[in-house]
């Protein structure tokens, strides 16, 4: 399945957050999403989600999501949400409840989804127990577990120390590669949209445009730490956002 | 690396950082308590406490020890607390559930919340006369005193609690499609239930001394009537028994609702 965006433009009252946002998210592609802080990234998220309606244009689905995917368009949260009154396992589950299949499937899907995720000794731990990055494994988890067409992801490393950061890309690109998925990555880090992102969309700050899609063709399971390649494209889209950050946060300054 | 001077004075860091840090201390209360009566007691054997301020503690337990072997503690404890436990079942579980409608819906918010606000704040017992005329003089009236007087504490702390629920996991809930009564009951309650928890508390406290006006107004059994007979004859011995009957309930009410978080809320951080 593939989604097109067309002319989504969005208002929240007066303030114009989004507009003329036209944009092809290719399936088995990661497109990832940068720009500077308050020009509508999670917003654009929200409405490709349908958490939210666009004020103009429209996001359209090209083709049917494939019949065992239990909610095609799934997210990834920046701040985990995580359900604390529950395990692990517990969260996973609570996402498969609704859909009456029979318990043994549950079963068998949790299984799955903790073991590709390196979490099925963690099951029965709550989570006020694990680190931040265990969190998210457990939230890639849960998104793993409905089987999305695509995967909605906001800042989703953004909480994490650096270290537990690298360690997240890596086990993503190992997912990716071992069964490619359609993913719309938001983030503010370029080094993370440089090692994720097969086409990375710079907007500009409020109201966000398109400034300009970078392609990256360096197969995602190849990104090293610190290739020369990587660096320019990092680089270059530094050079794009640099004055748009600066201006946006001389902006925030003004309200 | 550079290296240190040898030749100046010495000295450790000095401490700074103690205190404002909450440690448990359970024994500090015991020994309160026992320190007090041991004083009273003291006080009111050598008559450095006259005998018509305060009972002799000792007389006290005496007379509660006759009481409980008469077999009229039963007859007086049992009624207030089956009047407890009816009246505040009652208040209890109407609060939360239109506290949780209220939180839910912003049109029975609009409706219930100044309404709410409104009787909030009268003594339920000055309406003890009106719930006689409307419910008579036996157990009714005084479920209905209990029952009114737990419902607007409770109402006002579920809404509250409800509304306190992380609106991102609400979100979450919505962006995996669950159905409307599964974010309530699997996210919604669960969320709310701390605050409604605290707010149980001040309820249930509330609860027993509503019971006691409403057996002080009319009951043959019951604490409140064991007290106003006591206090009417000027027996304070047996109104220090009732009195202390009164604590330790309250004592035992918020070790249940301990208990009761420590069950649904272990979760907590
Ligand atoms: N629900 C909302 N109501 C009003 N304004 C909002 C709302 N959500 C976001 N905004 C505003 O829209 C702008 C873009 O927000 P957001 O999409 O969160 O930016 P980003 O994720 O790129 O940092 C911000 O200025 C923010 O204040
Ligand atoms: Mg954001």
């Amino acid at each position: 399945m593939d989604l097109r965006l067309e002319a989504v433009g969005h208002h929240y009252g007066d303030l114009e957050v989004l507009s003329e946002i036209d944009l092809a998210i290719p399936a088995g592609k990661i497109v990832c999403i940068v720009g500077p802080s308050g020009c509508g990234k999670s917003t654009l998220l929200r409405l490709i989600g349908g958490l939210e309606q666009p004020t103009t244009g429209q996001i359209v689905q090209i083709g049917t999501p494939p019949t065992d995917s239990i909610n095609p368009l799934t997210y990834v949260f920046q701040d985990f949400a995580l359900l604390p009154w529950r395990t692990v396992e517990g969260n996973i589950s609570l996402v498969l409840e609704d859909h009456r299949m029979p318990s043994a499937r549950v079963t068998e899907i949790i299984a799955n989804v903790l073991a590709r995720t390196k979490l099925t000794e963690f099951a029965k731990a709550y989570p006020k127990q694990l680190s931040g990055g265990m969190k998210q494994r457990v939230a890639i988890a849960r998104a793993l577990a409905v089987k999305p067409a695509i995967l909605l992801m906001d800042e989703p490393l953004s909480a994490l120390d650096s270290q537990t950061r690298e360690l997240l890309m890596d086990d993503l690109v190992g997912l990716w590669t071992r069964d490619p998925f359609t993913s719309v990555y938001v983030t503010h880090n370029l080094n993370e949209a440089v090692r994720l992102g097969h086409s990375i969309v710079v907007l500009s700050r409020r109201p966000g445009r398109i400034r300009e899609i970078v392609d990256v063709t360096i197969p995602l399971g190849e990104r090293e730490l610190g290739d020369p390649e990587l660096e320019r494209q990092q680089k270059h889209l530094w050079n794009l956002m640099r004055d748009e950050a600066l201006a946006a946060d001389k902006e925030l300054l003004n309200v | 690396m550079s290296e240190i001077r040898q030749d100046s004075t010495r000295k450790t860091v000095d401490f700074r950082g103690g205190g404002f840090a909450p440690q448990s201390r359970k024994w500090v209360g015991i020994v309160v308590f026992v320190v007090l009566i041991g004083f009273i007691e003291l006080g009111t054997r050598t008559g450095f406490i006259t005998n018509l301020t305060l009972p002799i503690p000792s007389d006290v337990f005496a007379t509660f020890v006759d009481l409980w072997q008469s077999g009229l503690l039963w007859k007086h404890l049992l009624p207030s607390i089956m009047r407890l436990i009816v009246g505040a079942s009652i208040g209890v579980s109407l609060g939360i559930g239109i506290g949780i409608l209220i939180g839910l819906f912003s049109l029975i918010r609009a409706g219930l919340v100044p309404l709410v606000a409104a009787i909030f704040p009268i003594p339920k017992i000055a309406l003890l006369p009106l719930f006689v005329i409307w419910f008579g003089i036996d157990e009714t009236s005084k479920y209905a005193l209990i029952a009114f007087g737990t419902f607007t504490p409770t109402v006002v702390a579920t809404y509250g609690a409800v509304d306190n629920v992380d609106r991102s996991l609400i979100r979450m809930g919505q962006s995996f499609s669950l159905s409307w009564f599964s974010i309530v009951r699997k996210i919604v309650l669960p969320g709310a239930m701390p605050g409604i928890l605290s707010g149980l508390r001040i309820s249930l406290a509330i609860a027993i001394i509503l019971l006691v006006a409403a057996e002080m107004l009319g009951a043959e059994f019951g604490i409140g009537a064991y007290i106003l007979e006591a206090g009417s004859l000027y027996d304070l011995e047996r109104l220090f028994v009732g009195v202390t009957i009164l604590s330790i309930l309250g004592v035992f009410v918020s070790l249940g609702i301990g208990v009761i978080e420590k069950r649904l809320l272990n979760w907590r951080v």
